[in-house]
């Protein structure tokens, strides 16, 4: 397609905008070597250098770095905080606990406390009952050894009428005296 | 090179891998003097207009939580702005902004450069050049201003052995002066080939027995132009932040 292009170098002289590009358009020999064009590579990225460093420098890199900083600085805050109300919480617990073992304490006191005096009133009810039982018993001992002694008399009276009325009424003649002293003989049996 | 590619083997195979680096005169058909605008101009327009978009509107909202658009633009200030830290350390940081300059406009010229029907501004030598060589000699400036005759320590190995340490130094002189070529054919090398292999690829597309074939090659090269468009922009970046290293600290 090109091979002729040598030929009809000379006559598209007036055709042809550089030497680097032959009339079909296509490049001759490497673009990058072509000097025509390297003046206006150089002059628009040296405008295009200027207008990037000048956007960055101005504008873009200041307030990223502002922005890194203001959230490195409120993360920082953020920590600092988070360390303090840590700090109040562990604070609060301890006195949470020295207020829970203070009332623990006093509680132990109290109960101690109530049941010495539990203890000084059960004893003293204790004593007065003690007295009181054994008051009880003399008495009733008393009482019952006087029973006991009226109804051996009684027995031995009833003993002594019995035998009478049955010697009697066997037919016999009650000796009173007799009888007494055998009935009094028996009961000593 | 390109009239290689122009004898062609069948009418169906049309190879013209370089005519994507052609500066053209945006209007009319006109020489292209040094103030015309032309197709350099429309693409470095455009990069503008992207880091604009990105780190100007983008961040309008100065959001303590940031936007999604807000969060790319301080990935980007925080890559760089670490990436001078670690490099040249704590002095590098005032030259901030003139790195970022470089950085954006590589980064965004490469990855506008990979839209189909687009130019590509940093495969041409006219442009790395400018910024290769702006590095070097506004690095060797600061060398001298920061150490005056001092600099010149940067070549003289003085814990090397004495015998030894002229041949180290012109090893070292002559590295210093290639670091603008190899910085700059860098950049212009890995995206120019880039570009030209997929429009290789996409001449033999023309023929229907290979061009499933050539369609999955553009596919798979373009998605390694996509990483060498980044990496690119980040190897002239680090490379400069490395020469203004030395320049700062010129002891070894």
């Amino acid at each position: 397609m090109s091979t002729e292009t040598t030929a009809t170098d000379a006559a598209h002289g007036a055709a042809q905008v550089s030497a680097c590009v032959n009339e079909h358009g296509s490049a001759i020999g490497m673009p990058q070597l072509c000097a025509d064009w390297m003046p206006n590579q150089v002059f628009w990225l040296i405008v295009t250098l200027v207008v990037i460093f000048l956007v960055l420098s101005r504008i873009a890199l200041p307030r990223i770095g502002a922005v890194l900083a203001e959230r490195r600085g409120t993360i920082t805050n953020d920590l600092a905080a988070a360390e303090e109300l840590k700090q109040k919480a562990v604070e609060a617990e301890k006195a949470y606990n020295d207020a829970l073992a203070a009332a623990k304490l006093e509680a132990n006191k109290i109960v101690a406390d109530a049941r010495a005096a539990i203890q000084k009133e059960l004893d003293a009810a204790t004593a007065t009952a003690d007295a009181q039982i054994s008051a009880k018993a003399a008495e009733s001992e008393a009482r019952i050894s006087e029973i006991r002694a009226g109804a051996m008399e009684a027995v031995t009276e009833v003993a002594k009428d019995t035998a009478k009325e049955l010697v009697a009424a066997l037919g016999g003649k009650a000796d009173a005296r007799a009888v007494t002293s055998a009935v009094t003989a028996r009961l000593k049996g | 090179m390109a009239t290689e590619a122009h004898t062609e083997e069948g009418s169906a195979l049309v190879f013209h891998p370089l005519d994507q680096f052609i500066v053209k005169p945006l209007f009319g058909d006109g020489p292209v003097q040094w103030y015309t605008p032309t197709n350099v101009t429309l693409w470095m327009a455009l990069a503008v207009l992207a880091i604009v978009a990105l780190f100007v509107i983008g961040t309008r909202g100065r959001a303590i939580v940031p936007t999604r658009v807000q969060s790319v633009a301080e990935v980007m200030y925080g890559f760089v702005y670490k990436m001078i830290e670690d490099v040249t350390g704590h002095d590098g940081v005032k030259y901030f902004p003139y790195i970022m300059t470089l950085f954006l406009f590589i980064l965004f010229g490469n990855f506008l450069g990979l839209l189909p029907k687009s130019f590509t501004t940093t495969s041409h030598i006219a442009v790395t050049a400018v910024l290769g060589f702006g590095v070097f000699f506004v690095v060797t400036a600061i060398g001298f201003i920061k150490h005056g005759f001092h600099f010149l320590g940067l070549f003289w190995m003085s814990d090397a052995p004495l015998i030894l340490r002229p041949i180290i130094a012109i090893i070292e002189v002559i590295s210093y002066f290639v670091r603008p070529v190899s910085h700059s054919i860098r950049l212009a090398g890995n995206i120019m080939a880039g570009h030209a292999v997929i429009k290789v690829f996409a001449g033999f597309a023309a023929i229907a027995a290979i061009s499933p074939v050539s369609v999955a090659a553009i596919t798979a090269i373009y998605g390694l132009e996509v990483l060498v468009a980044f990496i690119q922009a980040y190897v002239f970046t680090i490379l400069t932040c490395v020469y203004l290293k030395d320049a700062l600290h010129p002891g070894h």
